[in-house]
């Protein structure tokens, strides 16, 4: 019997482990997102001073990031509910838009780092462009904080 | 008569002596003609910055709409509240869905007393008991602004409410009790850009209509002012923005107004997302003033229930 416990924990640990929660990792890959955001701000708001190389660097690698949002595998069928999942139902009511948007990001994204801003106006307005994108989905998608 | 004859015709009387009184005391109260007279020729460039300011479009645009199709305000978003469902209406330049045909009075009595053209209240969903705290003037530019937005054709739908919430002369008495044009806050010795903050917050932009929680009446708990709230729709919460409960920094708040990020890049989300959009249209100074009123305010405790 202590065998078999044995074993059955090691296996939930083991799948846990490789299989790792839905909602853990895409909050993992949006922070992520804010990582590089985190980057860029600082320039556009004048806090430190415009650094084009610095810019497209950090806009190259928000792009990579974004590529990795699949929302089949981040976002599968019912992964909501439970302590501070804030995914709202209507995503799987609303799929094909919400792959859109996930897809406009990811061009948006893109767009702006194939041709980098070259001042921090343009920073800036790049930014506005991209955060629309954030907040477009957690308007409908995700649900209030408590 | 016997006594209990008698004590019928008293009581009678003391009803209908009570009913005369709820009658007068619940009578809408238009602004005086004095008042409407001095309304002065409005500036639509200038309203064009209070259009933003008040938020209208969070409620008065098309549900989903993006861009500049947000000036079409065709109406049709729902609050379901506690009290039933409110449904916003048109407020386009149509002359018979919407307020085309208005005068710069008919705003004012709308936006400062909660009072419609044909002189019966509003639901005070329509935030006037925050716009009534706005200078009259601001309202005569909003006026000729909205002059230049689109006709949309269409009325939404009616509110769905519930007894005894559906007996609109009953606003009377919330009016009498909640409406007031006073400042919420007394902050002693507030620099320009706080009392600028002070007018924005609590007057066009509304923000305590949800930050701040509701008594059973659904008036504001001024004790609690942006204190944060549940959610009027039902779940969640909304945020307290004191610094009681938000830590971020003046520069912070308004970097938030104007693009949607949080100061560790989360982003702006749920009803506050149309919120920000429009304070993103705002002047850079107003942002900063706002962040500087809150900044300056009582730091408070939550005010919804601690999580489970």
């Amino acid at each position: 019997m202590k065998t078999f416990l044995l074993a059955v924990t090691t296996f939930t640990l083991v799948s846990g482990a490789s299989f790792a929660d839905p909602h853990e990792d895409r909050v993992a890959l949006m922070k992520s997102f804010g990582q590089q955001l985190g980057q860029l701000a600082p320039m556009a708001k004048g806090e430190k001073p415009f650094d084009a190389a610095a810019t497209a660097a950090a806009l190259t690698e928000l792009q990579a990031r974004t590529e990795k949002f699949d929302a089949a595998v981040l976002f599968p069928e019912g992964s909501t509910g439970g302590d501070k999942n804030r995914a709202l139902p209507v995503i799987w009511t609303a799929w094909d838009d919400f792959t859109a948007r996930a897809d406009k990001l990811k061009a948006d994204v893109a767009e702006v780092a194939a041709t980098p801003p070259a001042d921090q106006a343009a920073l800036g307005a790049a930014l506005g462009k991209i955060g629309s994108n954030c907040g477009g989905c957690h308007e409908v998608y995700r649900a209030p904080e408590g | 008569m016997n006594l209990l004859g008698k004590l019928a015709v008293a009581a009678a009387i003391v009803a209908a002596a009570g009913g005369l009184v709820f009658w007068f005391a619940t009578a809408p109260e238009p602004l005086s003609e004095q008042s409407l007279a001095a309304l002065p020729q409005g500036d639509a460039a200038r309203g064009e910055r209070i259009f933003w300011a008040g938020g209208c479009t969070s409620c008065h645009a098309r549900p989903g709409s993006q861009g500049d199709a947000v000036l079409e305000l065709s109406g049709g978003l729902e609050l379901r509240t506690p009290f039933g469902t409110f449904v916003a209406p048109n407020i386009s330049q149509h002359p018979d869905d919407g307020i085309g045909s208005w005068t710069a009075g008919d705003l004012a009595n709308a936006m400062l007393r909660g009072v419609s053209p044909r002189g019966s209240h509003y639901y005070p969903a329509f935030p006037y008991g925050s716009y009534a705290r706005m200078d009259p003037a601001d309202v005569a530019d909003l006026y000729a602004f909205m002059k230049t937005l689109p006709v949309v054709e269409g009325r939404a739908a009616a509110n769905a409410l519930k007894f005894p919430f559906s007996i609109r002369r009953g606003i009377g008495v919330w009016k009498f009790v909640h409406l007031s044009p006073d400042p919420v806050l007394e902050i002693p010795d507030a620099s320009e850009q706080v009392a600028r903050g002070q007018y924005l917050v609590e007057g066009p932009g509304h923000c305590g209509e949800c930050h701040t929680p509701r008594d059973v009446s659904g008036g504001l708990k001024k004790d609690e002012w942006l204190a944060g709230a549940v959610a009027a729709e039902g779940e969640g919460v909304v945020p307290n923005i004191t610094p009681g409960g938000l830590d971020w920094s003046a520069g912070e708040i308004a970097y938030f107004l104007e693009s949607g990020f949080t100061p560790d890049f989360d982003s702006v989300g749920g009803s506050m997302v149309a919120v920000q959009k429009n304070m993103a249209r705002l002047p850079t100074e107003d942002r900063e003033a706002v962040a500087a009123y809150l900044k300056a305010g009582p730091a408070r405790e939550n005010g919804y229930p601690a999580r489970q």
